[in-house]
This record gives structure tokens, C-alpha cells and sequence, in this order.
């Protein structure tokens, strides 16, 4: 009888190896990517049921929240953080805005032939991270490979879901003539965090690193001692890509209301203000990943504020803002020079002036 | 943030406006032009037209480089990039001006175009030297501001022996757009009134307050050359309203900590060296204006776009609706162009003042049309 050698299969080769195609052929290569890469560090027991879909226990009593968010960002890794855990702190934070506790993950990557192994890794980790820190965990996923050139390192497609409990009701339509508009921090930051990057800006702070860091962080926790607070809110959103300026206005518009801002009350680092001034940028428009915007009854304003401060997320939170009751939905701002003006939709990317 | 704040602090603003207030003559009316776009900008997002009374008015003037480049140069640089095949580099707001065949440099790029948006044109000399199989064009567009570092960019290709790079040269100047207003048919007919000129931030800079004599030697009309912060413009209209009340018309430089009667030398000489007068120079609103723009001198010959590559510059007429003209020349207002706000939005700009947020129009449509309604 012939003895069976005990196969060998060599290590994915995190330190110098690239993505290739075979490692999205579903062969044997792609097995040892989603074994050593994936499942190593996204690994748990949904994960590792190894079936084409996750089967999750049916939540209790509430209702389901389903939210997906495709991740493009370039350059992967930047001040603050990476492709990574943005994909799972944006995902999640648009499942918690809803009012829900978000409760499962799936992530589809899309990777470049000739991506090193090693950034893959990397990002995985971060993902892997985030993941766990959040506790909600990536239950199924997906890996593709794209031809060299078309893509763009690796494209992250992050779903989210997660249960509402009874009673809560919040969406952006709810907003009312009268009730106060509030953010959680400083505005700006991971917009200019990835454009420093982008274009080797190269900002340095009094330590030599870089003063502007990506604020990308899940926000579930902070949602829940806000609604903990009893505070009657009717509308969170994370003013992620466009910043404030755009997400206020899809709330005026969908709420038909108008927005007054104050333009002092408006929480911005002074190095992102720097920054935006430099590169004649307007930091309302600018995008966030760890920031949320929050409208509540007046009354109960100063005590939601309390409550989103006494979290770490909510250290700089600030009351900005007002709606109004507008037909033209317009969202305005009375400057801190005394005028008034209105802060639009943007009208394609927010360009750098001339002179 | 040190040397800005100071410049947008509310309660001395508050101020200047109370003095304003006080001064100005409530029997008469003051129509100022701010030349630049960078003042219009200004004014519209601080909101200043709420600190003024009611019969102090400021009229939009054409210095916003992109809203007076008329669509012939744009579709050069289209050209360029689709026909020729080369690698157009310009600045951001230039993607967006429309163009002929309902194109723009923006759309051209999404029709496969390599169009570039760069933050200086030493960024574009970069590109050449990085990708020596590519031939790079620098669309060179602004008033004296953005002229010396596109003279620094030429010196540079020169000094590296550059065989890729050139630049499409479109730089124009500010004391003949400012004859082209004051000469044009509307301002000699007495249709327009303007009783001063807050005069340009950045390109005094440059050139200095010097060259503006003529405006109150030949026009009596006074000139306050001013920062692009909004108490820079707030003070701007009080010395204004000061020389009006005067009689006076003078230069006054409110931007002192900047501008200087002679200007920058250096930078002038650099200018000098690279560039010389175009005879005349077709501008989006003004017309053809004699000895308004620069073209590259026969010693940088082979850094010159229009020389190296077969793109003759052919005249194009603005669209039927679009007021882009008399707007630029002071004549008319945003809200009185038919299409504003309606066919022409920052979304889809059919003339080019709807582009910058330093266009009259945009400004406008942007920050302030909540008082139209």
C-alpha cells in the first residue's frame, strides 16, 4: 500500500506577493486567499459556516435596517486610517443612523492584479479591527480580481443590517419648523485628511506628522446615548461625502423645511480651516467619517447636547443650527461677518479657485 | 487663524458698516465696481450686501479669469486635447466652461481626453518630465496674478531642455479690461453709472497701484485697491463713498500690507522676459481688445502650443440667451438674464459666469438668490 504524502501547499506570500487573476478564478489559489486572509482575520462562526450565504438567527422584535456602501477610496491608506475600516465604519454608521443597532456585516472586495499582498493584508486587518471594536461582526463576503489597470487597488463594497426597535422613528423627512440642528465634532476632517494625501500636500504639524487625520470611526455607540438621553430626535445622518453643506440640504429637501446655520457655531480644527483656505475649499462641503448630524425638538436640545458630549465621539459636538420653514427648502447661514448667505447643493466636485 | 481671521472679524465689521451708514449721503446713490471675481466672491459669501444701505450698490466686474475667456480659447484647449492628443494640464475652474458642441474640458476628459486638473503650472512641467513619450500642454489662463509662475514654468522647460512641453497662453491684462468697461458702448452712452472701482487685490500685487492713474487722470472716476478679505472690501467702500462725498478721485491703496505703487519687480521682469503684448486679444463679453493679452516671445518659441501644434483660434459667438456679456461689462445684473437660475445653473452653465464660484452669476446663484424671492 502506497503511503499518501501529506499535501503542501506554500504560504500566501504576504510580504512580497501581488494579487494575480488566479486568486479570483475559484480554484485553489482563491481558496487560500479566502482560508489565510480572509477567514484568518474576518473569521467567526457565521463566517465559517463556508456556504454561499451566512443563516443568522431572526432578530426578535423590530424592524430590519439594510444598508450598503460601495468604497472607492484612492489613496488606500491615509492619515487616520484606510480603505478598511472606513468600509466598515460607514457601512455601520449608515445602519445606525436609522435608529438601529447594527447587528451583521458583508463585505465584497474587488481587487487589482498586482495589488501586494501585504496592503491587502493590511487592509483586511484594519477591517478585521474595526470589525471587532464595533462588534459587529462580517458574516459572508465576496473577492473578484480585475485585470491590471482596471481597477484601482481594491474597491470594497461593505452591507450592513441591523433592527430598530419599536417605536423609534427617525428619517430625514421628520424635520419641523422649530427644532435645532446639532453635529457631533469638527467638520472636515477625513476630506482633507485624503486630499493631503492625494496631492502630497505634505502638511506638517509642530511634531512633523501630519496635523489633519481621517475622523472615520462607527458612530452606534454615540447614536445610542443620544436616543439613551430620552431627547426627542427626529432625524440623524453621517454627513459623509459633500459634507454638511449637502447633507442638510437632502434634509431640507426631503422634510420641505429651510435651514438657518450659524456660521460661528460651526466646529472646524484650525488646521483643516488652513487648509481649506489654502486649496480654496469650503470645509461645509467637505467629508466626514466619524461625524454625525443630528435634529431634534428645541426643548430638548441642550440636553442631547450633554448627552452626545459626555461620549468620547461627541467631545466637540455643537448646537449649529435651526430649520425654518422655507417653501424654497434653502439651506442659509448668517456669517460670522453679519451677512447671510445660502449654502447650496455643490455643483460637481468642489474645484480649487484660481486667484 | 493668524492673518486671516483678523480680516473677517464680525463685530469690526459691524463698524466699518455703522460708518458707512453714517457717511454715506442718503440723498444720493453710489454705484461701485468691484473689478475682481475674488471680490465678488467676497462679498456675496460674507453676505456684505446686507451690511450696506440701501443706496450703496456694487456692480460685478470682469475679473474672474475664467467668466472673460471666450469660448474660441476654451475650444482650442479641447482640441488639444481630442485632436492633438496631448495632455492638457489647467487649473480647476477652467474643466467646467462651456464650450462649442455643448462640450467643456470636463466632458472632453469623460470623451477620453487626458485632461489634467493641476494646483501650479510647475506640476504640469513635472508631468512632461515624468512622461517624456507624452506631449503636456499648460492651458495658461488669469490676469497678472497667475502670469509670473507660468513665466517660471517656461524658464524651467527651457532650463531642462523640455521637447514635450508647451503652453496654450491666454494670460490676459487688467488695465485694458478696465478701458474696455469704461470705453464700452454702455459706459459711453451713460448707461452705465459707476461712481468708483474697488481695484484688484492680488494683481496689484504685481503690477502695483501705478497703473490704474489712469482711471481717475482720464475718467475721474476714484480707484481703492483692496484685499480679498471682506473687511478689506467693507473699508474699500468707505474710502470709496469718502472720495465721492470729496469730489475726489484718486488712487488709495486700502491693501497695503500687500501692494506697493511699483509692484514686484522681479516677478514684472520674469513677465518681461517670456511673454509680449498680442496686438489684440478677443475677451468673452468686452470684445476685441488691442494690447490686452500676452503671447509667448519668439525666444521661448518652441514652449509655445499655438506654434508647436495646429490649433488656430476661431471666434465663437456666445449663446442667444446668455448675458454673460453685459453682465461682464457691468450692464446688467444676474437675476436679469433670462436663463439665470432657470436654463443656466452651476449645474449645467451655458455662459461662463455660472462657472467659478468668482462668476457674477454663480456668486449670485450660489450664495444669494434667497433675496430674489
Amino acid at each position: 500500500m502506497t503511503q499518501t504524502r501529506k499535501p503542501y501547499t506554500r504560504p500566501l506570500d504576504l510580504k512580497h506577493g501581488q494579487v494575480d487573476m488566479a486568486h479570483g478564478s475559484g480554484g485553489r489559489a482563491m481558496a487560500q486567499l479566502i482560508d489565510e486572509l480572509f477567514a484568518r482575520h474576518l473569521g467567526n462562526e457565521y463566517l465559517g459556516q463556508g456556504d454561499d450565504g451566512a443563516v443568522l438567527p431572526a432578530p426578535g422584535e423590530g424592524r430590519l435596517v439594510m444598508a450598503t456602501d460601495a468604497h472607492v477610496v484612492s489613496p488606500l491608506f491615509f492619515p487616520g486610517g484606510d480603505i478598511g475600516c472606513l468600509s466598515v465604519h460607514g457601512t455601520i454608521n449608515d445602519v445606525a443612523v436609522m435608529g438601529a443597532k447594527p447587528l451583521y456585516l458583508a463585505a465584497a472586495f474587488i481587487l487589482e492584479e498586482g495589488l501586494p499582498l501585504a496592503d491587502l493584508a493590511r487592509v483586511v486587518q484594519s477591517m478585521a479591527a474595526a470589525a471587532a471594536a464595533a462588534g459587529v461582526p462580517v458574516v459572508t463576503g465576496d473577492t473578484k480580481v480585475v485585470e491590471r489597470g482596471k481597477g484601482d487597488g481594491i474597491f470594497i463594497a461593505t452591507t450592513g443590517v441591523g433592527v430598530v426597535p419599536p417605536g423609534r422613528e427617525l428619517s430625514g423627512r421628520r424635520a419641523r419648523p422649530g427644532d435645532v440642528v446639532l453635529v457631533s465634532g469638527t467638520l472636515g476632517d477625513h476630506g482633507m485628511a485624503i486630499m493631503a494625501e492625494r496631492e502630497s500636500l505634505g502638511f506638517e504639524g509642530a511634531d512633523g506628522q501630519s496635523p489633519i487625520l481621517s475622523d472615520s470611526a462607527a458612530l452606534h455607540g454615540l447614536i445610542e446615548a443620544m436616543l439613551a438621553s430620552g431627547a426627542a430626535i427626529r432625524v440623524l445622518r453621517d454627513p459623509t461625502r459633500g459634507g454638511l453643506a449637502t447633507t442638510l440640504n437632502e434634509i431640507a429637501r426631503q422634510s420641505g423645511v429651510g435651514i438657518l446655520l450659524q456660521e460661528k457655531s460651526l466646529p472646524v480644527k484650525p488646521a483643516v480651516h488652513a487648509a481649506c483656505e489654502l486649496l480654496g475649499l469650503d470645509p461645509l462641503y467637505v467629508a466626514n467619517e466619524g461625524k454625525l448630524v443630528a435634529i431634534c425638538a428645541e426643548n430638548d436640545a441642550e440636553r442631547l447636547l450633554t448627552a452626545m458630549r459626555a461620549h468620547p465621539l461627541g467631545e466637540a459636538a455643537a448646537i449649529v443650527g435651526t430649520v425654518q420653514a422655507d417653501d424654497h427648502h434653502f439651506v442659509q447661514m448668517t456669517t460670522a461677518f453679519g451677512g447671510r448667505r445660502i449654502v447650496d447643493w455643490l455643483s460637481g466636485d468642489q474645484l480649487p479657485r484660481i486667484c | 487663524m493668524k492673518y486671516i481671521s483678523e480680516f473677517r472679524d464680525g463685530e469690526l465689521a459691524q463698524k466699518i458698516a455703522a460708518g458707512i451708514r453714517g457717511e454715506a449721503d442718503p440723498a444720493r446713490r453710489y454705484h461701485f465696481m468691484e473689478f475682481c471675481g475674488g471680490h465678488t466672491h467676497a462679498i456675496s459669501r460674507y453676505g456684505i450686501v446686507d451690511l450696506l444701505p440701501d443706496n450703496v450698490r456694487m456692480i460685478h466686474g470682469p475679473g474672474c479669469p475664467v467668466c472673460v475667456l471666450p469660448i474660441g480659447r476654451v475650444d482650442q484647449a479641447i482640441r488639444l486635447a481630442l485632436d492633438a492628443g496631448v495632455t492638457l494640464c489647467t487649473y480647476g475652474d477652467c474643466l467646467r466652461v462651456p464650450a462649442s458642441d455643448g462640450l467643456s474640458l470636463l466632458k472632453a476628459k469623460a470623451r477620453g481626453g487626458d485632461v489634467r486638473m493641476v494646483y501650479s503650472c510647475m506640476d504640469a512641467v513635472t508631468l512632461a518630465q515624468k512622461h517624456p513619450e507624452r506631449q503636456v500642454v499648460f492651458f495658461a489662463i488669469g490676469f497678472e496674478t497667475t502670469t509670473p509662475p507660468t513665466a517660471v514654468a517656461i524658464r524651467q522647460a527651457a532650463a531642462l531642455g523640455l521637447k514635450n512641453f508647451s503652453v496654450l497662453c491666454c494670460h490676459v491684462l487688467t488695465p485694458a479690461a478696465i478701458v474696455g468697461i469704461l470705453e464700452s458702448p454702455e459706459a459711453r452712452a451713460g448707461q452705465i453709472v459707476l461712481d468708483g472701482m474697488v481695484g484688484p487685490a492680488h494683481v496689484s500685487t504685481i503690477i502695483g497701484s501705478q497703473p490704474y492713474a489712469f482711471v481717475p487722470e482720464r475718467y475721474g472716476k476714484p480707484v481703492v485697491i483692496a484685499g480679498f478679505e471682506p473687511l478689506d472690501v467693507l473699508q474699500a467702500i468707505r474710502l470709496l463713498i469718502r472720495q465721492v462725498n470729496d469730489g475726489r478721485a484718486e488712487i488709495e491703496n486700502e491693501f497695503t500690507r500687500a501692494v506697493t505703487p511699483a509692484g514686484n519687480r522681479k516677478a514684472q521682469a520674469l513677465v518681461a522676459e517670456v511673454f509680449e503684448l498680442r496686438p489684440e486679444f478677443e475677451w468673452r463679453g468686452l470684445g476685441s481688445l488691442p494690447a490686452s493679452a500676452l503671447r509667448i516671445r519668439d525666444t521661448f518659441a518652441e514652449f509655445d502650443a499655438e506654434k508647436r501644434f495646429p490649433a488656430d483660434y476661431a471666434s465663437v459667438p456666445d449663446h442667444k440667451a446668455c448675458e454673460c456679456g453685459a453682465i461682464l461689462r457691468g450692464v446688467k445684473r444676474p437675476q436679469e438674464c433670462k436663463i439665470f437660475g432657470t436654463v443656466c445653473t452651476p449645474e449645467n452653465p451655458v455662459g461662463s459666469c455660472m462657472v467659478s464660484s468668482e462668476g457674477a452669476c454663480a456668486a449670485h446663484y450660489t450664495y444669494g438668490r434667497y433675496r430674489d424671492v
